[in-house]
């Protein structure tokens, strides 16, 4: 694998068009559990994204990820802007050695680096019915695997966002609802699963 | 859904202008930016209170802006947390010297975003503190948990400390005695319709005509149990009890405050009130102010919460002084 700036850049793209698609369907799944703004909040956020990718120029994947990073820290809001806004940062950081092409192994640790940075800012674990159930899950087939398999990953990080169904949860504004939780899929692993999901696309053209 | 607004996307921005013209004379809005300041602000050594959260709650919080009160507010989009730029751009707005504090109410966006913001700050040479408010009950308390929402009883938060703030405290004192008021404050809510998310056009739950959600918390978010609806007296004493069971009120005096979601007419708010009075002054718990209105609402939904607050000489003296917020009159 080898991720170019063009593709990181489409990756984006591809992300943002699925969390278009779905925003009615991102805020249903926080008005079951939440309180109904996933969808908006993430519309917002990746509107304001395109906007600034599509009028810079990048040498390096690691700036095109820092711009996403910057601009979903002040524009989303809520717990999901913080969180992914910090994912990336975290990516970006991690790949500031490699230039116009990301390969697998530095790939995967920029993957490691932005679950970490989840991890750090948001406090929650594998388990609590975050996004985290659905990054966890795919760094750990990134991290057995030599290649990637796009198609395994896609199929990995679905079975994930499913799998929160039947968590109940603990962190979020979900945690408030307690049992009444369980039986819903969280919003922020679905738009992880968006994420995902375009990434594996990209990955496969 | 119904609502009068232009356009769903504008709601913020144009609240804000709208708030900026009606008190000409006692707030600003720093310009570019969704933060909302006392008009003489930064005060010369005094410390800087900061507050705020999505909009969706009003008064709260720019309300509450006012000597003796909050400094500044900062504004989200609807029921979501502001980001970390926005608050930033209130620490600095506000900062006179003596150190910016942040009441901040226990939503993991809420937290996260005034952290960072904090960090930016700090990294500036600002002094900044927080308090971090979680006052419902209805929530379970654990330390494996998210924790307890921050509701009403926030609003005492901003009384309590911003009065000690105008007298001149330091910054440490303020975080105590904000720390203090959350220590001793409990609230718990429930509904009887939902509300709208402009951006959303849908309400974010359905309750039938016969049903009541207990525990809810301020973001239209659903509670932690949904019920056949009760009488007024049932409700209050459904909501009193939970507070009363948390903390020990025993020989206490209170402050009591009884919170419209946004659309409760205020006659449900005082029999509301009457029965609570009621259920205290059984206990042996005097009530020594009480405070009936929307103070900390949810858009239109309607319903109610129920804070207590336990009071010593030193809270009762600062809830008496004096606040010029034009939310918030003792
Ligand atoms: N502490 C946390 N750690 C990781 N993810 C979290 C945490 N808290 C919330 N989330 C994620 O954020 C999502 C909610 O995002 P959003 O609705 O945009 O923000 P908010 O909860 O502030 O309304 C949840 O579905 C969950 O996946
Ligand atoms: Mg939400």
């Amino acid at each position: 694998m080898l991720l170019t700036v063009q593709d990181s850049i489409n990756w984006i793209r591809l992300t943002n068009g699925k969390v278009q698609e779905n925003r009615e369907y991102l805020t249903t799944l926080d008005q079951a559990i939440g309180d109904g703004d996933h969808g908006i909040n993430m519309s917002r956020g990746f509107n304001e994204v395109m906007s600034k990718v599509h009028v810079s120029e990048y040498e390096t994947v690691a700036e095109v990820f820092k711009d996403v990073a910057m601009t979903l820290i002040s524009k989303v809001g809520g717990a999901s802007g913080p969180l992914y806004g910090t994912a990336f940062l975290k990516m970006s950081t991690a790949l500031k050695g490699n230039g116009k092409e990301v390969d697998f192994t530095s790939f995967t640790n920029a993957i490691d680096e932005g679950l970490k940075g989840i991890v750090m800012r948001g406090k929650a674990k594998e388990g609590d019915k975050t996004m985290i159930d659905v990054w966890a899950p795919v760094l750990k087939l990134l991290k057995e695997s030599e290649e990637v398999d796009p198609e395994q990953l896609a199929v990995t990080a679905k079975v994930a966002v499913e799998a929160t169904k039947h968590i109940k949860a603990t962190k979020g504004r979900a945690a408030y609802l307690g049992d009444r939780s369980i039986e819903h899929i969280d919003p922020g692993a679905m738009s992880s699963y968006y994420l995902f999901e375009a990434l594996a696309e990209v990955l496969s053209t | 859904m119904k609502k009068i607004i232009n356009d769903p996307n504008m709601v913020v921005e144009e609240m804000l202008k709208g708030m900026e013209i009606a008190f000409p004379n006692r707030l600003k809005v720093v310009p570019n930016t969704k933060v909302i300041v006392r008009k003489d602000a930064p005060v010369v050594n005094k410390v800087a209170l900061v507050s705020g959260g999505g909009s969706g709650h009003e008064p709260a919080h720019a309300g509450y802006i006012g000597a003796g009160m909050l400094d500044a507010a900062v504004v989200g989009e609807v029921f979501t947390s502001p980001t970390p730029d926005q608050v930033y751009e209130a620490i600095k707005a506000v900062d006179g010297g003596a150190g910016v504090f942040l009441v901040i109410k226990n939503y993991t966006g809420d937290v996260m975003n005034f952290e960072m913001a904090a960090e930016l700050a700090e990294a500036e040479g600002i002094k900044v503190d927080k308090v971090v408010v979680n006052d419902d009950v209805a929530v379970e308390d654990s330390s494996f948990t998210t924790g307890r929402r921050g509701i009403a009883g926030t609003v005492f938060v901003h009384k309590i400390a911003g009065a000690k703030a105008k007298t001149g405290a330091t910054l440490e004192e303020v975080k105590r005695i904000a720390e203090k008021v959350n220590d001793n404050v409990r609230s718990m809510g429930m509904a009887i319709s939902p509300c709208t998310v402009p951006a959303a056009g849908t309400p974010s739950f359905e309750l039938a005509d016969n049903e009541m959600e207990i525990g809810i918390g301020i973001h239209g978010e659903p509670g932690i149990e949904r019920k056949v609806i009760t009488s007024a007296d049932e409700i209050a004493d459904e909501l009193t009890q939970k507070i009363l069971e948390d903390l020990d009120f025993n020989d206490s005096e209170v402050a009591v405050m009884i919170n419209g979601l946004g659309s409760t007419p205020e006659m449900e708010l005082f029999i509301i009130n009457a029965k609570v009075n009621e259920i205290l002054t059984e206990k042996g718990i005097k009530v020594y102010k009480t405070f009936v209105g929307e103070y900390m609402t949810s858009l239109e939904m309607a319903g109610c919460s129920v804070t207590l607050l336990k009071l010593d000489d030193e809270l009762k003296q600062l809830l008496d002084a004096e606040s010029s917020a034009p939310a918030f009159r003792v």
